[in-house]
């Protein structure tokens, strides 16, 4: 219909160029009809047009003549009657100037209608993911893993999810700015030249590249060529996502930099030294499957046993067996003990640990030594390079190095350290040195440390340029801002954590033109033309035959890239012995920086989803805030309550508090939180940005500006005063007690064993009321019954499916101020419950979609039926019948609706309209939505296995939530089909309904968690 | 009732022992035929329109002015503008709508069944409480209609012939609502309006001005006062009031199903129907009392409105009253003796939750003041009735609040607990219904007979000759 329309308006325009070409022919036929000199209204007079001489001189034209004819007359009137009806018509229909043409060839294998997947990678500080992104008629529209990939194993994290969002952000840089006037490329082509060519005499003495740690290796190769071409110029990189401490605890211990590469498979016994190993990092992913694999009591066997020493509540804390919360700094004096205990030559245990502490140490230490060679230890990106040169020795002590752990070559091209390259590059560009600095991606000027004063030195650099997604913070100090391209839109490659390498290859053009950093180096060379694309296949030798690069590509990875184990070993004996880091003074606060859950260090500040994503454990959005234990925060009398708009699901009204810390200050709100270590606060960093983007805007403190090189990840003597503000954080849930409800369910593993049953006795489980005992028939599902079952068991609360959900089904963002409100629009929520000690609790995470129940409550009291039962057991959603009465939602038991209660859409930013799901409706106001198992998705499968003449087979469906798991956590199917494996989850003991004994019968059922308790320390 | 008599003042007149046989008067002394419509009438047609009536209804045009811009405002942008949000997704609308609707209830009872019952003393309350219905159920409506989320497509919940061909989900309670007001609304219309006719008559014929009788003619339908007339008047009127009767009880059940159906803790309780019946006609009465204290004091009728009217109102007001006490407490004994344990929560959420001083007003405005009627000096006192009524009103409308709001932000899983608090719109909306409900009875109270006329001459000592 559109297309016809428009076809019109082409031929419209066409007829419209004719009758002006007309014109001027006859213009020109009849140069001589009238006098230059005489006196014409319009060019037809001029040009002597006997149909204008005839309209000039005569009241009627020769058509009235037609009146006089009674045949004429009757056509005459037919066809007035037909222009007038058509005048009306076209009146009504503005065409559009646009011109639209059908594919003349249709490209191959894209069928209008049918997603194409396409295999990409996305690289966050210096480590790629292997993606297979959506693509809809050439839009990316939804972002999945790559199975194939080491990385992914076909799940992403909230980063990934949330890429699609950063791709259409309409904030993006869009146009090449020279000091704020857009210029062409050729401009910044001949500006960069004049300088490199001022250069070349100096041989680059003044030349510097600032990037993020880099990991394509053509990108580093490109480096390394302008490096030799220029050798006194200078390569530094700083990349606060990326992980200094790491690299230099490796270094420590192997007297090299190496990556290790863990093996949770094969761990029986793991020790996390404040490492969230589940809930970031290279190899996350990776590892949260290979944890969570281990974890199934079914398995008991084979169940692993996690032990967690963290400052920060982290998911991993939370999955841990025996979690004990410590200061960061104290961390390091609880490793070297269990060194000590668990032989690691010459480690001397310091610090006078407490009773409590001590007795755990003591078990941890045993508990790992009765493992060898089947145990893990892990060190956490925050804690100091002598901790991970102790995680390496004891892991090579207990003989684990080579099985549980391996490593290899760095996936970083040119492993550094980070704060003294920028160190450097600071000292050189203070003193004058620096020309030229080109700085590729990242944000400096927001994020190196504050005592650096980056910006400052930064403005004595002579030419500065910048690329970025964003006009931000540096960009606004750089002459240059070149809009960078987004890893959607550019061609280059990357490796994953295991070497791994991935061709990145764009699934759109550039929507705003903009140059990725092998463009931008490639300016820099001596064929400032090439493109992106040819640039990475040169580096590969790819030459006519490109079967293999086309491999690649379909592959998502390049075979046999993974590095093989180097050979090393650690100097367990300078490890140990190593100097202690000087510990915080009793009773001096101590302050943690780290990247934030959702915004990293402020990379994503402008992506809604992930502002809007509550954080795991904390459920803040859109702020971060001064994080504490309830003991310190009642110590320093800093009190947080629920505000009555909103209230828990939305509004905490929290004490402001200033943060000074060596001479540098910062406001921001604090927020207690149970099982954060006392004396102890932690911000994130990547908020409080000033200039982001709109959605950054006004978002939390910013971190940074206390954050020196000497703490760059913790440090004492912080000095917290209370302002006497408040602060509205968005929170969406404040009440983490189950109030003796048997919402989870839990028990440990001695209590499986005896009894796998266990797990349903405790306060308020109660069974599921008899099928008998109701009037009605029982209905009977004779295809498809949907049913999914999730294992809190395996939620490690990434939220990646909660990201991944509003991704597929074009969920809006709706801002902080309605989330204050308590309207928050996720149709899938991870509920975070605690139970047992209220200082150190144990956490269960528990994802809650729509339980699509048999006997669904929301059903019976919509008065316009516009919530209805399928025959597969859907509780479908019918929006257009959708008048908005809310009783839908009052009457949920588990409050899985969302309303919009404002128009949550934005129907008018075009860049967001082409990243949407053309299979899913876009909601507007005054309708209620939620998960509808993806039917989506469900349809899809039954169409494609209709065609076949087969039923759909079990996993052919995923939920997009069950897709992004990287857990396993979620397990959708046909529970008709006995062998699918969602009937033989909901078949198992562990499973339960939640509220089952309302008799709400819901489809989505969970499996309840087993901690794998160490006896000797019991729960 | 002999005890109250015995303690009044003797009454002079020798009509008394026609009038109330040892009763207090339904009427002053001294009235005839005629100075009954004079009085009544002159309101409308002779008396100089007070200045109060100007100021009074100016404001209450700028409340009902405040409600056009709050409901436009809200088509415009939607019901985010009001503070309800999830779990809370009914809060003001439905609080005001289930308290607009009880006060209407008044009404019908007192002019239905009390007609049925023949308690003459009704005449002269019947009818601006029947006016009171209904300009109450006005209010009402707008609250179900514009807290959709798409209020233009209400419609969709009549049961209406459509190319769609799709009907309403008749299991759903908002459905029986529909039918249950709208029969409520009509009836309510027609019962006022055909008492009204013969009262029109007497002021088409009385009018001074030509427009006047125009439309007071037009309005009164012919009606000359035959024998005819008022054979078929009474046949109709006595059949409308037999209609009315089962609403009084249908409309606040229905409504109570509303709750009664949902499975929400607080709300899932059988007794609802019977007590919210009880609470309606309790908040009905206390509203006809708040307003006929000021009307009877400033249209000078006291000789109408009398005292044993105040009384006879207090203490229904009293006995609705005791019912609805006792409701609360059957639903907090039931709670616990369910031993269930989101029941159970609820009244401890709502005596010791956050928003327990909601709860304890509640108990304090609907139990323990009107407790005060026991008292004769009390019950007898127009100062102290008008107050007390004024409070039950407050404690009515706290009533629909702790049981919308207070059952909603605490129900089944913890995680979704939360809270909600009114914005302006949310005051603006409320406080606008309010506006045009006192607009309607300004209008009313200058444009027609505020007291039915003809029934007041009925129980005239005149009127009863013949009778014994």
């Amino acid at each position: 219909m559109n297309k016809n329309e428009q076809g019109s308006g082409l031929r419209a325009q066409g007829s419209a160029e004719t009758r002006q070409t007309g014109q001027a022919s006859a213009l020109s036929a009849q140069p001589s009809a009238l006098k230059g000199s005489e006196f014409w209204r319009t060019l037809e007079e001029r040009a002597g047009d006997p149909a204008f001489q005839e309209r000039l001189y005569n009241e009627f034209p020769s058509e009235i003549e037609a009146i006089t004819d009674p045949v004429a007359r009757r056509t005459f009137l037919k066809l007035m009657g037909a222009s007038l009806a058509l005048a009306g018509v076209t009146a009504c229909t503005k065409q559009p100037p646009e011109k639209i043409v059908p594919y003349v060839r249709q490209p191959e294998e894209l069928i209008p209608g049918r997603p194409l997947f396409y295999a990409t990678s996305m690289a966050v500080g210096g480590v790629a993911t292997g993606l297979l992104v959506e693509n809809h008629e050439g839009r990316p529209t939804k972002i999945e893993g790559n199975p194939l990939h080491p990385g992914s194993l076909g799940a992403t994290d909230v980063f990934a999810q949330a890429a699609i969002l950063g791709l259409y952000d309409p904030d993006r840089s869009q146009t090449l700015r020279n000091l704020g006037e857009i210029r062409p490329w050729s401009a910044y082509l001949g500006a960069i030249n004049a300088a490199l060519t001022a250069q070349k005499p100096l041989k680059g003495a003044g030349l510097r590249i600032l990037t993020e740690s880099v990991n394509s290796p053509t990108l580093a190769a490109q480096i390394r060529d302008l490096l030799s071409r220029f050798p006194s110029a200078k390569w530094h990189q700083w990349d606060p996502a990326s992980r200094d401490n790491i690299r230099a605890g490796a270094k420590l211990a192997f007297g090299e930099y190496v990556d290790a590469q863990y093996h949770f498979d094969q761990a029986d016994v793991i020790l996390s030294l404040d490492a969230d190993f589940l809930g970031a990092g290279p190899g996350g992913l990776r590892y949260a499957r290979d944890f969570s694999k281990r974890r199934r009591p079914e398995d008991a066997e084979h169940m692993n046993r996690l032990y967690a020493i963290e400052s920060m509540p982290t998911s991993t804390g939370a999955r841990a067996d025996h979690r004990l919360p410590m200061k960061p700094s104290a961390i390091e004096g609880a490793a070297r003990a269990i060194a000590a205990a668990a032989g690691v030559a010459g480690a001397r245990p310091t610090g006078a640990a407490q009773d409590k502490e001590q007795k755990w140490i003591a078990a941890v230490a045993k508990d790992l030594l009765g493992h060898r060679g089947r145990s893990l230890v892990i060190a956490g990106e925050s804690q100091p390079p002598a901790v991970h040169a102790i995680a390496h020795a004891m892991n090579q002590a207990l003989g684990n190095a080579g099985k549980t752990v391996v490593y290899t070559k760095t996936a970083e091209a040119e492993p550094v350290n980070q704060l003294e390259s920028i160190r450097d590059l600071v000292a050189d560009m203070n003193a004058g040195k620096v020309d030229l600095l080109v700085i590729i991606g990242g944000n400096p000027v927001y994020t190196a440390p504050a005592d650096l004063k980056f910006a400052d030195a930064l403005n004595k650099v002579q030419l500065r340029s910048h690329l970025s997604l964003y006009d931000d913070e540096t960009s606004a100090l750089c002459q240059w801002q070149i809009p960078e391209a987004h890893f959607l839109e550019a061609w280059s490659d990357a490796r994953a954590f295991d070497g791994t390498i991935s061709i990145v290859q764009p699934l759109i053009a550039p929507l705003y033109g903009g140059k990725s950093a092998h463009e931008v180096l490639a300016a820099m060379s001596d064929r400032p033309e090439r493109s992106g694309h040819d640039l990475v296949r040169d580096h590969w030798k790819i030459d006519k035959d490109d079967t293999a690069w086309r491999r690649w590509l379909h592959d998502g990875v390049m075979p046999n890239t993974a590095y093989a184990p180097a050979n090393v070993t650690a100097n367990a004996a300078a490890v140990g012995s190593g100097p202690m880091s000087p510990a915080t003074p009793a009773g001096a606060l101590e302050i943690s920086f780290r990247n934030d859950p959702s915004v990293l260090d402020g990379r994503f500040a402008n992506n809604g989803w992930l502002q809007e994503l509550p954080k795991p454990i904390t459920r803040l959005t859109w702020d971060n805030a001064v994080i504490t234990s309830p003991a310190t925060a009642a110590r320093l009398k800093g009190s947080e309550y629920p505000a009555f708009q909103g209230g828990e699901h939305g509004q905490i009204i929290a004490d402001v508090v200033e943060l000074k810390l060596q001479g540098r200050s910062v406001r921001g709100a604090m927020f207690a939180v149970v099982g954060h270590p006392d004396d102890c606060v932690t911000v994130h960093l990547g908020y409080g940005r000033s200039r982001g983007g709109r959605i950054a805007a006004g978002a939390g403190f910013n971190a940074n500006a206390i954050r020196t090189s000497s703490a760059l990840s913790f440090g004492s003597g912080v000095e917290l005063t209370k302002t006497g503000d408040t602060f509205s954080l968005a929170c969406t849930q404040y009440h983490h007690l189950m109030e003796g409800r048997g919402l989870v369910r839990a028990a440990t593993r001695e209590e499986y064993l005896r009894d796998p049953k266990s797990v349903h006795e405790g306060p308020g489980m109660e069974p599921p009321p008899p099928k008998t005992l109701t009037l009605y028939p029982e209905v009977k599902y004779d295809g498809y019954k949907w049913g999914m079952a999730i294992d809190v068991n395996a939620c490690i609360g990434c939220n990646a499916c909660v990201v991944g959900c509003q991704s597929e089904n074009n969920i809006p963002v709706i801002g902080k101020e309605q989330v204050l409100r308590g309207r928050e629009m996720h149709w899938l929520r991870v509920d975070t419950y605690y139970r047992g000690q209220a200082e150190n609790p144990e956490t269960y995470f528990q994802p809650v979609p729509c339980m699509q129940c048999e006997n669904a409550p929301c059903e019976v009291v919509c008065p316009v039926g516009a919530t209805a039962h399928s025959s597969e057991g859907l509780n479908d959603m019918v929006y257009n019948r959708c008048v908005g009465t809310r009783y839908c939602s009052d009457n949920c038991p588990y409050k899985v609706r969302r309303f919009n209660f404002l128009l949550y859409q934005d129907f008018d930013t075009p860049a967001l309209k082409l990243g949407r799901n053309p299979d899913v409706t876009v909601r507007s106001r005054g309708v209620m939505e939620k998960c509808t198992y993806c039917v989506q998705r469900i349809n899809a499968a039954k169409i494609d296995s209709e065609k076949a003449d087969r039923k759909v087979r079990d996993g052919e469906i995923k939920t997009a939530c069950e897709q992004a798991c990287p857990a396993d956590a979620i397990v959708f199917g046909n529970l008709n089909d006995p062998e699918s494996r969602v009937a033989k989850l909901q078949a198992e003991t562990r499973n339960y309904a939640l509220l089952a004994e309302l008799n709400t019968r819901p489809r989505t059922t969970y499996l309840a968690a087993v901690r794998n308790v160490n006896p000797e320390l019991g729960e | 009732m002999n005890k109250v008599a015995e303690s009044l003042q003797p009454i002079e007149d020798p009509n008394q022992a026609v009038v109330g046989a040892g009763r207090p008067p339904v009427i002053a002394p001294g009235h005839t035929f005629g100075t009954v419509t004079d009085k009544i009438s002159a309101i409308v047609l002779t008396r100089k329109t007070p200045v109060g009536w100007y100021a009074g209804f100016g404001t209450a045009l700028l409340f009902t002015g405040l409600l056009l811009v709050s409901l436009t405002y809200l088509v415009v942008k939607g019901i985010g503008i009001w503070g309800n949000n999830i779990p809370v997704g009914w809060a003001f609308d439905i609080t005001n709508f289930v308290w607009w609707i009880g006060i209407g209830h008044a009404g019908t009872l007192i002019s239905a069944i009390l007609l049925l019952l023949k308690q003459t003393w009704r005449t002269s309350i019947n009818r601006f409480a029947e006016a009171m219905t209904l300009f109450a159920v006005s209010c009402a409506g707008i609250f179900p209609l514009f807290h959709t989320g798409r209020p233009w497509l209400a419609y969709w919940l009549f049961p209406y012939p459509n190319t769609m061909n799709i009907w309403p989900q008749f299991r759903s309670p908002l459905i029986w609502d529909v039918f249950a007001v709208s029969t409520y609304a009509t009836v309510s219309l027609l019962f006022w309006f055909v008492g009204l006719i013969p009262d029109l008559a007497t002021l088409r014929d009385r009018s001074q001005s030509k427009t006047g009788r125009v439309i007071y003619g037009m309005l009164a339908m012919g009606w000359r006062g035959s024998a005819h007339h008022w054979h078929r008047y009474e046949t109709a009127y006595l059949l409308l009031a037999g209609l009315a009767t089962p609403l009084v009880v249908s409309v606040h059940t229905v409504v109570s199903f509303d709750f009664a159906v949902g499975i929400v803790p607080g709300w899932h309780t059988t007794i609802f129907p019977p007590y919210f019946v009880a609470g309606a006609i309790y908040s009905g009465f206390a509203m006809v009392l708040t307003l006929a204290i000021p009307i009877r004091a400033v249209y000078n009728l006291e000789d109408f409105i009398t005292m044993r009217h105040l009384q006879n109102m207090a203490k229904v007001m009293l006995v609705t009253g005791l019912i609805v006490a006792y409701g609360y407490m059957t639903e907090a004994f039931i709670a616990w003796y369910s031993a269930d344990k989101y029941e159970g929560f609820v009244p401890m959420n709502r005596m010791f939750g956050p928003y327990a001083v909601y709860y304890w007003a509640l108990i304090l405005c609907n139990v323990v003041i009107p407790q005060l009627l026991w008292f004769k000096k009390i019950r007898t006192s127009v100062p102290s009735l008008f107050i007390i009524s004024l409070i039950v009103n407050v404690g009515m409308w706290l009533e629909r609040f702790v049981i919308i709001v207070l059952s909603l932000h605490r129900d089944f899983l913890p995680s979704s607990w939360g809270r909600y608090a009114p914005t302006f719109w949310d005051w603006s909306t409320f406080l606008g219904t309010i506006g045009l409900f006192l607009s309607l009875l300004f209008l009313f109270l200058r444009f027609l007979p505020m007291i039915s006329i003809f029934e007041m001459r009925t129980i005239l000592p005149e009127a009863k000759v013949g009778d014994e």
